[in-house]
């Protein structure tokens, strides 16, 4: 099924519980619905909801285990839940084939995650032009659009280096520049601080947020640090495999 | 917070005007509470009065009479032993959080829809500081990082608290 506005709120059943819409808030752009998945025997998500509109910045927070990584992998079509549903800009993602999604992932999507994993042989520049290189651009067009990221991020005369001659923090600026340059319309980030110092992990945050609201980027961040939680719009708590309630309502009026 | 000795802090840089001790104290420690006037010469007459500073003769000037004051050596004293000795460490062992949760618990009432509440507080105030810090200079950064590190701090005992209700619940009903 592919149908519906993009953008607009996803066709389907009306929603039970999690339905973070309201008046003034932007339109739901992506979308878990009661999403079930297990590794095994062990169930991760039982029944997980979460909704983040267009532009918005959303914080998965949640104990280890507590299956937050789960939710943004399922949501950003990674895995495929066992039960529930994923939507995307109108569409149902989690029915489409791997080939689609992985099409998505790679056009609509940007993922930084917890350690840069930035492609050791690659120059910075390289690493950065990487989802324009893969989605079929020319180097030389690919390149001219991975530069300017590196004075929006700091990261002036890093150009030509290779990963192994970044510090943490600036590896993992790269890995955001190469998570932004095509100009997602979401960007999933899983603990993007998690391998950095404070003041580090700060820079990458405070970046990391002008730049997807400049761009009208949607964030989903997984994170367990408050501090960095404290970024976003606001937050959900995801505890044993389901979306408290209440911390979906609470940074506006209740739900 | 002492304001006596912030004051003779600011005059030990060099001797000042009452106005212009509430003019630094406010942009540097005020933060939303300026320091009135009349604690502010009440402070210095105090300070004059037990040898710490020197009141100046009166200014006339425009306005009202202005005295410039001094710090005394036995004020740089002062100043020199407060900024050296460690701050007593506030234990916060008897937090209206923690009331709450205990009082929650002995009456069988939802703690964790409390706790859940004071989390989603906790962390809008946190975005709240995050902004300030985004928004403003480096006083403005260092000042809101003292916030948030207390918020989180906070913020982990509401966790940890959660993880372990059950056993608490039974604790305070024995």
């Amino acid at each position: 099924m592919t149908g519906g506005i993009p953008g607009g709120r996803p066709p389907g059943p009306a929603l039970t519980g999690h339905e973070v819409a309201a008046a003034g808030t932007p339109p739901t752009i992506i979308e878990a619905r009661d999403v079930v998945k297990s590794f095994g025997q062990t169930p991760a998500l039982r029944g997980a909801s979460i909704a983040a509109g267009a532009g918005e910045i959303v914080a998965i927070m949640g104990p280890s285990g507590s299956g937050k990584s789960t939710l943004l992998h399922c949501l950003a079509g990674i895995l495929a839940p066992d039960e529930g549903e994923v939507w995307f800009a109108g569409q149902r993602l989690d029915t489409l084939p791997e080939t689609r999604r992985s099409e998505i992932r790679r056009d609509r999507f940007g993922f930084v995650f917890q350690s840069g994993q930035l492609v050791p042989e690659l120059t910075a520049e390289e690493n950065v032009a990487l989802p324009l290189l893969l989605g079929g651009a020319r180097r030389a067009a690919a390149l001219k659009e991975a530069r300017p990221w590196f004075g929006r991020l700091g990261l002036d005369g890093m150009e030509r280096r290779r990963s192994g001659e970044l510090s943490g923090g600036q590896a993992q600026r790269v890995a955001l520049a190469r998570g932004m340059v095509a100009r997602p319309e979401v960007l999933f980030a899983d603990e993007p601080t998690g391998s950095l110092d404070s003041v580090s992990g700060e820079l990458v945050m405070s970046l990391m947020t002008r730049a997807t609201r400049e761009q009208g980027t949607t964030v989903i961040l997984v994170t367990h640090d408050a501090r960095v939680a404290a970024y976003a719009d606001r937050e959900v708590v995801v505890r044993d495999g389901t979306v408290s309630a209440l911390a979906v309502a609470s940074s506006g009026a209740p739900q | 917070m002492s304001v006596p000795l912030t004051l003779l802090g600011l005059l030990e840089r060099e001797p000042s005007h009452g106005y212009d001790l509430k003019r630094d104290y406010d942009t540097w420690f005020g933060r939303g509470k300026p320091l009135p006037y009349g604690q502010v010469y009440a402070t210095l007459s105090r300070l004059a009065r037990d040898g710490k500073a020197i009141a100046g003769p009166a200014e006339h000037g425009e306005g009202p009479d202005r005295k410039r004051y001094a710090i005394t050596e036995a004020g740089i004293a002062d100043v020199e032993h407060w900024l050296s000795e460690p701050t007593p460490p506030e234990p916060h062992l008897q937090t209206v959080l923690f009331a709450k949760v205990v009082l929650a618990l002995m009456l069988g009432r939802p703690a964790d829809h409390y706790l859940d509440v004071q989390r989603a507080a906790h962390l809008q105030r946190m975005r709240e500081l995050t902004d300030l810090k985004e928004k403003g200079d480096l006083m403005d950064t260092l000042l809101a990082d003292h916030g948030l590190y207390h918020l989180e701090a906070d913020l982990r005992w509401i966790d940890h608290t959660e993880a372990r209700l059950d056993m608490l619940a039974q604790a305070v009903q024995q």
